[in-house]
């Protein structure tokens, strides 16, 4: 079948003169990224799943015992860890309901004619673009008490907000929504333009309401390219590390990544750090499956 | 053909002994954090360099990348490094993983034990406690010690209302209890000016290092380092009001002092935001300088306080510089280390700003009377004491952050429930090492 589909090779080139088939042509192209693949991605995939079950720890010549699921019943039984995974249950949660209200709402606004559209659009891009550790940092000066321009706009006083318990995860979450809403407004600009006129035509001359042709038109003709901005994003704040480490240290930031990179470079816990890295990467698994499987139902429609 | 071979491997072999012979002048990387210290290791080993012909660079990196990138080179055998001023509680994971150079001969060669300050052997060079084995030179003697501005203190005004609202004259403090009034007393945010700066930022050691200085002042313990008993030790009575003492002057640092470390308290003084300021004394220096301190002039100092019962101790920073097993040039690096360890090296590291841990260097008057600081550090250096050396020390430090930090700064249940908490995980840690198996 796959060879069926692939051009045949010109028997008048070069390729073909040195005797070269189809066959070996498309190996040479596919056979270095296999390559790379298996010696960077799965090899330590399955490597680290070994080690997983192990006690191994790298900063000592300890041989490394095998200890079966103690890792992973370890770390599920541990408060600290639950607390780990709440923190970031809530900042996903909250980031990507951000990004996707904000980034929505100015797609809709954008979606008209209006002049300086393209230019209005690509600065709207720009936060997008900066690096995390950058953004990190600037917002860390916006928010000082001391100087920063969020407490004097909002006249705060010196309100700490990264150093505030309870403010300080949302703090990172308002300057996510900040950098990512450009991205999910992107991708709901490609949607939205795609919408049949017609459809809203017919929808004017049957005297539809807004807030009806919005529900009924708009919203679910968007759904599948809006559901895949929410996979992409919401794949990207559980694995958020960057900023919540940048910004703020303390127990209510510790996202489960920091957590993973303190128990991996801080602790040398290697072994148990592979079964935590596994255990998030299951619950990414099963979370964009969840979306997926959603994704495909709203594309029957 | 074959005579062109020949006369290149003539001429690399040519190239190679040249090579061999001007190997004496070697060129040695010391590896540090990045901080003033570092600056003056470097001034220091140019001076060795001018005399030896090996060239030395102290390579930095920041504070919070230090363990992670010295132990990753560590745990690939790399010799980027030939020597590390490792931090004292790394002792453990870098003699039993193998990635330091035992140096118990040439510490007994040359009578170090003798000639430092007992302290700074006893945490930084040896490992396991009182087992006689070394493992590093101590380089740079640091603790805990307090800055206050010493114009608030010495106002007229502030002196009679102090006297008229606790009953006693406001100086230095001598214990922890004065410590705790003073803070309360300059405590005034209508004024934006705070009581005190402490270390509150639960990643590393920072609220370890805070909360230790209080702890043993007031006669606790980690626990018992020589069986790894901390049972009714870490969460004892004492150690439960030590914690409360220290949640309490948590109540009178500037706004924002959740999350603070050396950096922010340094600040405290610069910007004139509190009237007393806990940090490691390798920090006072730049507190001195006009330059990076308004306050210079009136910034004073003085040891950590006393405890309720008269003992007196502080926690331990500073570090011991070890030769690093993967260095293919270990025999340089101990050249190197022999001219470190001679007095006049001493007297000329002091000079230059590093704190020495020699203590004929120490004891000298001319040392004592170089700076404002200088006589609190001497007599701190002989009343200090550590956090766990264990190779398992990260996991111990996050085990107190986890614990204690939502206590301190979260108002989180209470400091017996804290204390509690940490004396059972650090059984479990331990327990998991086979630390009780004998």
């Amino acid at each position: 079948m796959a060879m069926a589909a692939m051009t045949r090779l010109d028997p008048q080139s070069r390729a073909a003169a040195r005797g070269w088939s189809d066959l070996s042509i498309r190996n040479l192209f596919i056979l270095p990224t296999l390559a790379f693949l298996i010696v960077f991605n799965i090899f330590p995939l399955i490597y680290s799943l070994g080690y997983s079950f192990t006690d191994f720890r790298a900063s000592t010549n300890a041989p490394a015992n095998f200890i079966g699921l103690k890792n992973y019943r370890d770390l599920l039984g541990d408060e600290f860890i639950w607390n780990n995974f709440v923190v970031t249950a809530k900042y996903v949660l909250v980031s990507v309901a951000g990004q996707v209200l904000v980034g929505f709402g100015i797609a809709l606004l954008l979606n008209r004619a209006f002049p300086f559209k393209g230019l209005v659009t690509t600065l709207l891009l720009l936060p997008m673009m900066m690096s995390m550790a950058v953004v990190g940092l600037f917002w860390k000066l916006l928010y000082d008490p001391s100087w920063g321009i969020i407490n004097y706009i909002f006249r705060l006083g010196d309100f700490a907000w990264l150093s505030n318990r309870d403010a300080a995860l949302y703090a990172v979450a308002i300057t996510d929504i900040w950098m990512w809403s450009p991205f999910v407004m992107l991708l709901s600009l490609a949607g939205l333009s795609a919408v049949p006129k017609h459809l809203y035509e017919a929808a004017a001359i049957d005297r539809a309401g807004k807030w009806y042709t919005f529900r009924r038109i708009t919203l679910p003709l968007v759904a599948p390219i809006l559901l895949i901005a929410i996979i992409f994003r919401t794949m990207e704040a559980f694995k958020t590390f960057d900023l919540a480490y940048i910004m703020s240290s303390q127990d209510t930031t510790e996202l489960i990544s920091i957590k993973l990179y303190k128990m991996a470079f801080q602790e040398w816990q290697t072994g148990k750090s592979s079964a935590l890295a596994y255990i998030v990467l299951i619950m990414v698994l099963a979370i964009t499956n969840i979306y997926v499987k959603y994704l495909n139902r709203v594309k029957e429609r | 053909m074959r005579r062109k071979t020949l006369a290149g491997l003539l001429a690399g072999v040519g190239f190679t002994i040249a090579g061999v012979a001007s190997a004496s002048a070697e060129e040695l990387t010391i590896f540090w954090a990045e901080w003033d210290p570092a600056n003056y290791l470097q001034e220091l080993v140019n001076e060795y360099a001018a005399e030896s012909g090996d060239t030395i660079t102290v390579e930095t990196t920041p504070w919070p990348d230090f363990q992670t990138k010295a132990f990753t080179e560590f745990n690939a055998k790399g010799d980027a490094y030939d020597m590390v001023v490792g931090d004292s509680q790394w002792l453990g994971a870098g003699s039993t993983g193998g990635h330091y150079v035992d140096l118990t001969d040439f510490f007994n060669e040359h009578k170090l034990a003798e000639v430092m300050a007992p302290a700074t052997v006893k945490y930084y060079a040896e490992y396991p406690a009182n087992s006689g084995k070394y493992w590093a030179i101590p380089l740079e003697g640091d603790a805990v010690g307090w800055a206050y501005r010493k114009d608030w203190f010495e106002d007229p005004k502030e002196k009679e209302a102090f006297k008229a609202k606790y009953g006693y004259e406001l100086a230095v403090p001598e214990d922890f209890k004065q410590l705790r009034d003073i803070a309360e007393f300059f405590y005034r945010p209508d004024e934006k000016r705070y009581g005190i700066a402490i270390y509150t930022q639960t990643t590393y050691d920072a609220l370890a290092m805070g909360f230790e200085n209080a702890l043993f002042s007031y006669g606790g313990e980690l626990g018992d380092y020589s069986n790894y008993k901390v049972e009714g030790i870490v969460n004892s009575p004492v150690a439960v009001e030590a914690l409360e003492m220290y949640k309490e002057l948590y109540k009178f640092t500037p706004p924002n002092w959740g999350n603070t470390f050396f950096q922010e308290d340094n600040q405290a003084i610069t910007e004139g935001l509190a009237a007393m300021s806990m940090n490691y004394f390798a920090f006072f220096p730049s507190l001195l300088n006009e330059a990076t301190n308004p306050n210079a002039k009136v910034t004073g100092f003085f040891a950590n306080p006393k405890g309720p019962t008269g003992e007196q101790f502080a926690a331990l920073g500073g570090q011991g510089i070890s030769i690093v097993t993967y260095s293919k040039k270990q025999e340089a690096s101990k050249k190197f280390l022999e001219w470190f360890i001679k007095d006049s090296t001493q007297k000329r590291w002091a000079e230059l700003g590093g704190y020495t841990a020699s203590q004929a260097v120490l004891k000298s008057p001319e040392f004592q009377n170089a700076t404002p600081y200088n006589k609190a550090f001497y007599e701190t250096m002989f009343k200090v004491k550590d956090f766990w050396a264990v190779p398992e020390y990260a996991e111990l430090l996050t085990q107190l952050n986890n614990r204690l930090g939502p206590y301190v700064v979260g108002d989180k249940g209470t400091a017996k429930e804290a204390l509690d908490g940490l004396a059972k995980d650090w059984t479990e840690t331990f327990t998991k090492y086979g630390r009780y198996a004998n």
